[in-house]
């Protein structure tokens, strides 16, 4: 939070007011929600629904392999996309300026990446993972898809962070003579980490909310997979299916949609924890 | 000096790689839909009657307009929502309040689009109804895609606002600057990239959200202009038309994945031209 | 950093393992004395999936070393996929075409198609021609048939759906002629937008609505020229709207997919198919 000095100006009561209006409102508009979905999802959650198999299309039984279906698929999309996404903003902010072609090709081609469907970018990886590199449908064509659909965040976020460095950091490194490579990894990066943070938060939150795209990857096979290359249903798909395309499923999709709502928060809780350790061990 | 180079080209060739997928995909769109393209004129997507691929008409105009329309009117609302709910975190709010109010926003991105459209449909359209029939129309499209990109914008205002330039920020209140002048003339042009940004791959979002408009929308061909009238998006076209379309009607479908991705271009073209002309004045 | 890297190299070497595990899923055998082994995929239509999974399931259950895949991405798919051999066996929710002369079908189940209003609409039946006038937009409001004064909220099917077609050929209407109020693609859907829209009338799959009828969804079929609309009259064969929901291969069949359709067509699992809301065709 930015402490700012306080006045008693007009502008400031407007901007004042109309932002608590907003933050209220969308705040009533999750409670609303939130509740809606306990309401409904309270009564099949135990500790029984977490652990075993879905029976009877999922109308019964648990959740488990949807569970360690969308885990499998969160991490192995964040362990491409990250890595990638990160290497990619660096050269775009310290190796290019805005006016360059290459780097204009990428932001835009970036931005369309962005706005491809969810279901086309499903059919793409359909005949992309799934049946031109052979790995047919399994959870690592599902994350690969994910992982480029959630790159133009990553990308984006961290190249802005990195840019809004101001360039003093830099000089000061090479005037100490610190090689480029010593200068982004252990300067730069370290300075960029809530912009890194934001990414992945970004990225997990698209990741979970995906389903059109895993329909066609990662698949509906309620098994729990054995591999990688094992078919597997993400829990988003799961809801998906069971709201509206099983008769008489809704009780079970509203219990997923509590689960996925605290998966939620246990991740991003997680990475806000692992964040500032990470903060804490570099400001020593 | 060698590692250096061999970063600068590695880092090269992971950039492109990055982006590889894209190119990847559009040669895709186009070679599924060359078939539509070689046996039916583009006359046939401005002037024919209605959108029945089975039986020859092909009329994709109203359909561009309602992913145009109902993507832009979702960036109107969300785009204020966005950025106040921002400026509430980083300047007005206390901090008991703000970081629990980050977690929910963070949240909020996660779900996934169906239970938003669950929601529309049983809670919106049947209000929308009431206004007018029947309920599912383009402005319930809108609001449930507000719900949907405004989180992501949050953050990535949130992000661009811890961002800024510190020095200056110190110099402004030393200045005696009030805090909304602060906020005007210091903090947001510091913080407009990223709030671009953010905006950009929003709105890009917004165009491709398939499920939930699905749902919502009514989808239906046609493009009164009439907000609470049904209209069909090109990705609810695909997502509805996509299970049973056979050959012709499926290579159809593929070109309104194509000219989505032309719109998106142009669109993407537009407001770098807008970009550059805000820098310069 | 270091964290950074730890992490790096932990999923890869899971990634590597998980690689490594793939030979050996087959290699351990069940205690079931049942010979049949390996792996089907079928994919096709969404309505049948949750069935097939289901059926998939069982025969899974007794013979361990068998893995059926069970994935959606409609009839299409479902016959392209097996035309070019991607899967062993597609799910499609319709009759064949006569262009469709390389593969055979296995009818699986009927599923028949029914009118349906909200529960609260005064009308408890409708002729045929006067359904017929209300799809094309002769007749606008309830009240010309004996309803309320509201205008008449038409639902109709997406383009090309097995549902639509068997709707437009029993009522001999073509589909540009038809003027709906909104379009949908899935069942659930439209007994969804049904439920909620007191003039609105939609034609959906019976064992769908009965289903939810069963679940207190307020929604009520209507009965075609004096025949209830219900699973018991599909399966007499008096009701006349039906659509069949078939298995379909090409060229000779593997031990595999023999043994499973077989098994889809044993009438030990009628129970299951009605459980779906399916009318069972048991096998002379």
């Amino acid at each position: 939070m930015i402490i700012l000095p306080t006045n008693r100006n007009l502008a400031d009561q407007v901007l004042k007011f109309s932002s608590w209006f907003c933050g209220l409102l969308i705040i009533g508009f999750f409670c609303y929600l939130f509740i809606d979905i306990i309401w409904h999802g309270i009564e099949r959650l135990s500790l029984n629904f977490l652990i075993s198999d879905p029976a009877n299309a999922g109308r019964q039984g648990g959740i488990a392999p949807m569970l360690v279906s969308t885990l499998l698929l969160l991490i192995i999309c964040i362990s491409i996309a990250l890595p990638l996404g990160i290497a990619c903003a660096i050269y775009l902010a310290e190796y290019t300026n805005e006016h360059m072609w290459f780097a204009k090709f990428i932001r835009h081609s970036l931005a369309m990446l962005a706005s491809v469907p969810s279901i086309v970018m499903g059919m793409f990886g359909y005949a992309f993972f799934v049946i031109a590199l052979n790995f047919g449908f399994s959870i690592l064509s599902g994350a690969l898809t994910l992982a480029c659909m959630v790159l133009p965040f990553i990308i984006r976020s961290i190249e802005d962070t990195l840019r809004n460095i101001p360039q003093i950091h830099r000089l000061n490194a090479s005037a100490l003579g610190l090689s480029k490579w010593r200068c982004i990894f252990q300067i730069l990066l370290p300075m960029a980490g809530h912009g890194i943070l934001l990414a992945l938060v970004l990225g997990i939150g698209r990741a979970m909310a995906e389903t059109a795209a895993l329909l066609y990857t990662a698949g509906y096979v309620t098994r729990m997979p054995d591999t990688v290359f094992d078919s597997g249903r993400s829990l988003s798909v799961h809801i998906f299916d069971l709201s509206m395309n099983v008769p008489g499923g809704e009780p079970s999709a509203y219990s997923s949609a509590l689960v996925l709502v605290i998966l939620l928060l246990l991740i991003n809780a997680s990475t806000h924890w692992m964040a500032k350790k990470i903060r804490h061990r570099s400001n020593k | 000096m060698s590692r250096d180079k061999a970063l600068h080209y590695s880092l090269k060739f992971l950039a492109g790689l990055s982006v590889s997928s894209l190119l990847f995909i559009i040669f895709y769109l186009v070679s599924e839909s060359s078939i539509i393209l070689q046996e039916v004129s583009p006359t046939h997507f401005l002037f024919d009657n209605n959108w029945h691929p089975t039986e020859g008409e092909f009329l994709i105009l109203p359909i561009v307009l309602g992913s145009v329309f109902i993507a832009f009117g979702a960036m109107v609302l969300s785009i204020p929502l966005g950025i106040l709910s921002a400026i509430l975190c980083q300047f007005y709010a206390p901090v008991w309040f703000s970081k629990p109010y980050e977690r929910i926003i963070e949240i909020l991105s996660g779900i996934p689009s169906v239970v938003f459209g669950f929601w529309g449909v049983i809670i919106i359209v049947p209000l929308l109804a009431q206004i007018e029939a029947p309920g599912t129309s383009m402005l319930a499209g809108i609001l449930v895609l507000t719900f949907i990109i405004m989180p992501p914008i949050v953050l990535i205002a949130n992000n661009a606002f811890i961002n800024i330039d510190k020095i200056q920020l110190q110099n402004a209140m030393a200045l005696g600057m009030s805090r909304f002048s602060i906020i005007r003339y210091i903090i947001f042009p510091n913080a407009k990239r990223g709030l671009l940004t953010g905006m950009i791959l929003q709105s890009g979002r917004a165009i491709g959200e398939t499920l939930a408009v699905l749902m919502v929308c009514g989808n239906v061909v046609q493009f009164t202009g009439n907000i609470f009238d049904p209209i069909r998006t090109l990705t609810s076209n695909i997502a509805l038309e996509m299970a049973y379309a056979m050959d012709l009607h499926r290579s159809a479908l593929f070109l309104s994945g194509l000219i989505l991705m032309i719109v998106v271009l142009v669109l993407i073209l537009l407001s770098e031209k807008l970009e550059t002309s805000t820098k310069s004045s | 950093m270091t964290i950074f890297r730890t992490t790096l190299i932990i999923t890869a070497v899971c990634f590597l393992v998980a690689c490594n595990n793939q030979q050996s899923t087959f290699s351990n055998s069940g205690a079931s004395a049942s010979s049949l082994a390996g792996k089907l995929i079928v994919t096709g239509s969404s309505t049948i999936a949750p069935l097939a999974a289901e059926l998939a399931k069982q025969f899974e259950s007794m013979h361990s070393n068998v893995k059926i895949d069970v994935q959606t991405g409609g009839s299409s798919r479902g016959i392209s996929d097996v035309r070019q051999q991607i899967s062993d066996i597609g799910m499609v929710s319709r009759q064949l075409k006569a262009a469709e002369t390389d593969l055979s079908s296995h009818l699986l189940a009927k599923d028949g198609v029914s009118i349906i209003v909200h529960k609260n609409n005064p009308i408890s039946e409708l002729s045929e021609q006067q359904i017929k006038q209300i799809y094309l937009g002769e007749i606008t409001n309830w009240k010309k048939l004996g309803g309320h004064d509201v205008k008449i909220t038409v639902i109709n099917k997406a383009e090309g759906r097995s549902t639509l077609e068997v709707f437009l050929k029993h009522f001999q209407l073509k589909n540009t002629a038809i003027k709906p109020t909104i379009i949908i693609g899935d069942n659930e859907q439209a007994i969804k937008l049904v439920a909620n829209n007191t003039s609105a009338i939609a034609y959906v799959s019976i064992g769908t609505a009965e289903y939810d009828i069963a679940l207190n969804v307020p929604i009520r079929t209507l009965p075609l020229n004096g025949i209830e609309a219900s699973t018991k009259t599909v399966l007499s064969n008096q009701f006349p709207l039906s659509r069949e929901l078939n298995l379909i291969t090409k060229g000779e069949l593997s031990t595999l997919s023999k043994a499973f359709i077989e098994y889809t067509r044993n009438s030990t699992i009628s129970s299951t198919i009605e459980e779906f809301g399916f009318v069972p065709v048991v096998t002379r």
